[in-house]
């Protein structure tokens, strides 16, 4: 190799000090930082030469944003200019990117093919974009979001307008898409995961922000993968995601993530895990070899963030000119660049043992707030819409301070928490003028409040239903409860149930409010009604998915994770973990091919019991959950359908014989069953339903401990509602008597709608009927002689949205992972 | 090589809200075992052996909030990261130590042995 011999500056014996040759490589944020801070500490100590491998010199990256939105110009981002290199004496090789390091020689090599000796070697080269590995990957108009030769390509593509798809909706897709979009591009972010920026917000956090991006015309597609990048006369012309849907793009931005520069690194010999391996002193396994910014991984952590780089480069520079302090790791924050949107994250939220969340939901401004508090410290912060205190909340974290103090306050920020006045939140409603305005959707000042508890409104509930306030979103509630203790004294009668502990609404106020504020998903939910905790818990998340599906049927996408397991896997649970599993038999009707397959189904998935049920149907038990899809695939090869036997829904239609065999049959209750069956299948109902048709009086098929129950006769049909055989017995009451078939089903309808969308979540026909009271069902009913046929009507169109068969959709594969392990772990891969 | 970290897959094999299982065969015993691996709204990941102190409930198929997950049989609530019953429920299951490196999940190895044989 024809390097010159290196020298060493140490040790020639001579007084004068030659500098020592400090070659950096990588001419970015961490790179000119790390020089910035060595000549601020020892200006002459050593002759620097930097490669770049972009053409220009040093600029602020993080500015690329703007750059891209037209906020800022490139001259703007500039950190140093030509001048600066010149003035210290720094010889700048940009656009020249070394492309060897030889330890031995200690020199470096460029592309350019020249060389240069160093004593001192700076590696500094950033991050790689990641690729998505998709075919199409390299064509023309496919970019990342690095530098600014990216930016450049992106406006160019801008200039021609047209639709841009942006993969990637964390922090830098965001604000390539919000760049895109205010260049006056039709933007499309694909995302892989079910909420933006998921490494730094929560659900609530996400969700909110993907409505205000959608409000300012982005189109968010979460839960989204690529499959394939489409070309047409070799440039990019759109997308493919998997499941087959095409979006098409005149440029494609892929923002999917970093990996640290490592390459030269590893083939030079050092130690090289995810990043290059530092020591506090930013030291590499070569003790010449010095390594800085998102290229590194210090004690296990690789950062993509600026914050961590200043704070590596003062312990790098400390210790290059011989007074070593060392770097400890760094706490980060996050803020997103796109103007008016205001999110802001630090620290751990991931909540847990110990740790409590304290949450403050403001719907009419839009914020969320959440802070995470663990052993009287701050832990972690997500504000969206209000992160005016996020600065305050991080230096809390950062130093570890105690807050055990102004803990009361501390959702309301620093203004609140260090001013000490409001600690005690009564006695600052107790200051509060009468004519201050306590409720702000409702318009009622705290002078009314106060004289309508005056008046005899002793709980929270009868001052919602006395003067509107908290009735609405509830964000008062705290103002209307410190209202009754201070007028009360003790005096304050507790409402009726809340829904849960994550909020104050009952279950009726939650009903009511969804259609009233058309609020169409749980965060959207949480957010209107201030949920007081970030994402629900195992009660909220099930009924809310309910409310919901029953208030939208064919607009709400239901939400399987905040389904109880046997709604997921659409079969019921069993003491060991295996499911069993009931197909449908009409009516309690069946046949010698149906008989056959479940007899096969019990033999080729050894099925260790086969029960007749209490519900006129087979129980085939002892199925392992990976092998659902297949025994429901065979099922429906012999035309059964679930049997929903693990539904909050309904059950069976329990039947007997009737006129057709019975010697005392008076009509044909098997064929009314079947029909009522027919009709009723698949719906979801606060809770389980039971139906059955006794064919006389007799009433083999107890219809008179049913939810809904027909007992036939000679005139026509009793209708029959609210019985029970579980728990506790209730007998049916007697609702109506009509006098056809289609009468029969028309009011079997309307009674189900009826308790769909007045009862709350797991409330079985019985309780809800001794709660409201047969006369108020029957005036619900009857009262206005159309209600029967609207309500009738209502529920036929939300069946259209839910007869279908959970069972096939799984048995073509939909869902799979549900059914699948992960892997397997075996011996083998044990033994080490 | 094997390290000490078991690679099992990346993170977008489990939906968040959910959990996803692990078989373990033959440990020393040679017993099956099983790990539930689960991913939260909060997009963290824990994994714990799959049984419910209380009586061996399959804690992968419980509602995940929080870092909590309600086992499906009786309802207790365990701590995703603890594996300690939360309430007035006492018991605890094995937690299995994981990291996610570059999108991947991994366990160490030695625990996956040790604990779900
Ligand atoms: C399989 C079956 C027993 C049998 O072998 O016959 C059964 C099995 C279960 N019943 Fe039942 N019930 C079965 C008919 C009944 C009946 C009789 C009937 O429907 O005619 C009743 C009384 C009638 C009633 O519901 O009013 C009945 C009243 C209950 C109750 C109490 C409900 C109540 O409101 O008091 C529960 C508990 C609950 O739902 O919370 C229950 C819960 C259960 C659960 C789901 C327990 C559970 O949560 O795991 C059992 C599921 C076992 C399984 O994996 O299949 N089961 N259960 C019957 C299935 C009927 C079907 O084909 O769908
Ligand atoms: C669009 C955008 C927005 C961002 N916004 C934020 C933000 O708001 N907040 C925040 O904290 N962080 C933000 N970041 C991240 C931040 O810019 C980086 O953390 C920071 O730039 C890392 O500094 P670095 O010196 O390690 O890498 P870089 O700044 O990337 O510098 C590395 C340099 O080395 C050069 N190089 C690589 N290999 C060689 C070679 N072999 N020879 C010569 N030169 C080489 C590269 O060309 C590059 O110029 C953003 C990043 C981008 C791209
Ligand atoms: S009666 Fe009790 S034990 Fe029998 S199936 Fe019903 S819930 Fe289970
Ligand atoms: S087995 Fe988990 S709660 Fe009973």
């Amino acid at each position: 190799m024809n390097a010159p011999a290196t020298f060493k500056s140490t040790g020639t014996g001579t007084s004068e000090r030659l500098p020592e040759r400090l070659v950096v490589i990588g001419n970015g944020m961490a790179g000119c930082r790390a020089v910035e801070e060595i000549l601020e500490r020892d200006p002459t100590r050593y002759a620097i030469t930097i490669f770049g491998a972009e053409p220009r010199v040093n600029y602020n990256r993080i500015m690329l944003s703007p750059v891209l939105a037209g906020e800022k110009s490139f001259d703007e981002i500039v950190i140093n200019d030509a001048a600066w290199y010149a003035d210290n004496a720094i010889t700048l090789v940009s656009g020249d990117p070394v492309v060897s390091i030889d330890r031995v020689t200690q020199t470096v090599i460029a592309k350019s093919g020249r060389v240069e000796p160093y004593d001192k070697l700076l590696i500094a080269t950033g991050s790689d974009p990641f690729i998505i590995p998709v075919p199409g990957k390299d064509l023309p108009g496919v970019v990342t979001f690095r530098d600014l030769d990216d930016v450049d390509k992106m406006l160019a593509a801008a200039e021609g307008g047209g639709s841009a798809v942006v993969i990637g909706g964390g922090l830098l897709g965001l604000e390539a898409a919000h760049g895109l979009s205010l260049r006056g591009m039709a933007v499309t972010v694909i995302h892989l995961m079910p909420t933006l920026m998921e490494r730094q917000l929560d659900e609530a956090a996400g969700w909110l922000l993907k409505e205000e991006l959608e409000r300012r015309g982005q189109v968010i597609l979460t839960g989204a993968d690529t499959a394939e990048i489409v070309g047409t006369d070799g440039h990019v012309s759109g997308i493919r995601l998997k499941g087959g849907r095409e979006i098409a793009a005149a440029i494609v931005v892929m923002a999917v993530g970093i990996r640290p520069a490592t390459a030269l690194a590893k083939a030079a010999g050092l130690d090289v895990e995810r990043g290059i391996m530092v020591d506090d002193h930013m030291v590499t396994s070569d003790p010449d070899v010095l390594a800085v910014g998102e290229c590194v991984q210090h004690r296990g952590a690789c950062y993509g963030l600026v914050a961590p780089l200043w704070d590596m480069c003062r312990a790098l520079a400390d210790h290059a000119t011989g007074a070593p302090s060392g770097y400890e790791g760094s706490v980060t924050s996050t803020k997103l660049k796109v103007s008016g949107i205001d999110v802001f994250s630090a620290g751990d939220f991931s909540g847990g043992d110990g740790a409590e969340d304290i949450v403050m939901r403001d719907a009419a401004r839009g914020v969320y707030k959440r802070v995470i508090v663990k052993d009287d410290k701050l832990v972690g912060a997500v504000l969206y819409g209000d992160t005016a205190d996020g600065n305050w909340y991080f230096d809390l974290l950062k130093n570890n301070e105690d807050i055990s103090d102004i803990r009361e306050a501390l959702i309301f920020g620093q203004a609140f928490a260090s001013g000490g006045a409001l600690l005690d939140p009564n006695a600052a409603v107790a200051a509060l003028s009468d004519n201050a305005e306590v409720c702000g959707c409702n318009g009622v000042s705290k002078g009314k409040v106060v004289g309508c508890i005056l008046g005899g409104a002793h709980s929270l509930d009868a001052v919602r239903s006395a003067c509107k306030a908290s009735a609405s979103c509830g964000s008062c509630t705290p103002l209307v409860e410190s209202l009754l203790s201070l007028t009360l004294g003790g005096e304050v009668e507790s409402g009726p149930k809340t829904l849960c502990k994550c909020t104050s609404f009952g279950h009726d106020d939650v009903r009511r409010l969804i259609l009233e504020k058309q609020l169409k998903a749980i965060p959207q939910v949480m957010q209107a009604l201030h949920w007081t905790t970030p994402d629900g818990c195992h009660s909220c998340r099930p009924a809310l998915n309910y409310y919901l599906l029953c208030a939208w049927p064919g607009v709400y996408v239901d939400e399987q994770h905040s389904r109880f397991v046997n709604e997921r896997m659409h079969a019921n649970i069993q003491k060991d973990g295996t499911y069993s599993v009931v197909p449908r038999m009409w009516g309690g009707l069946t046949n010698p091919r149906e008989l056959r397959a479940i007899a096969d189904v019990v033999e080729k998935y050894d099925a260790p019991m086969v029960k007749v049920t209490g519900g006129q149907r087979l129980d085939i038990f002892g199925i392992k959950k990976e092998d659902l899809p297949s025994v429901w695939r065979d099922l429906n090869a012999a035309g059964m359908v679930s049997g929903h036997a693990y539904g909050k829904s309904l059950r069976t239609v329990k039947t007997c014989v009737g006129s057709e065999w019975c010697r005392f049959g008076t009509q044909d209750s098997t064929g009314l069953g079947v029909q009522i069956e027919r009709m009723t299948w698949g719906s979801w109902m606060p809770h389980k339903f039971k139906i059955a048709v006794s064919g006389c009086p007799r009433n083999c098929a107890e219809a008179t401990i049913k939810d809904f129950g027909v007992v036939c006769v000679d005139s026509g049909y009793e209708l029959h509602v609210g019985g029970n055989g579980g728990i506790k017995v209730r007998a049916t009451d007697l609702l109506c008597k009509v006098e056809t078939e289609a009468e029969a089903m028309e009011h079997c309808a309307a009674f189900i709608q009826l308790y769909r969308e007045d009862a709350w979540y797991l409330e079985r026909t019985a309780p809800w009927l001794e709660r409201k009271g047969l006369e108020w069902i029957k005036a619900s009913l009857f009262d206005d002689p159309a209600t029967v046929a609207r309500l009738a009507a209502k529920f036929r169109y939300s069946q259209q949205f839910m007869q279908d068969d959970p069972w096939a959709k799984r048995a073509a594969g939909e869902d799979a992972e549900l059914h699948q392990h992960l892997a397997e772990v075996r011996p083998l891969e044990l033994t080490s | 090589m094997i390290g000490d970290w078991l690679d099992i897959g990346p993170v977008d094999q489990i939906a968040p809200g959910n959990a996803r299982t692990l078989p373990v065969r033959g440990g020393p015993d040679n017993e099956a075992g099983e790990i539930a691996v689960f991913h939260t709204l909060d997009n963290q990941f824990y994994a714990l052996v799959n049984k419910c102190p209380h009586k061996q409930g399959p804690l992968s198929q419980g509602i995940v909030h929080g870092t909590v997950v309600t086992c499906p049989l009786h309802n207790w609530n365990i701590s995703l990261k603890t594996g300690e019953a939360l309430g007035d429920d006492k018991g605890c299951v094995p937690t299995i130590p994981l990291r996610v490196d570059a999108g991947r999940i991994y366990l160490l190895r030695e625990a996956v042995v040790r604990k779900a044989a």
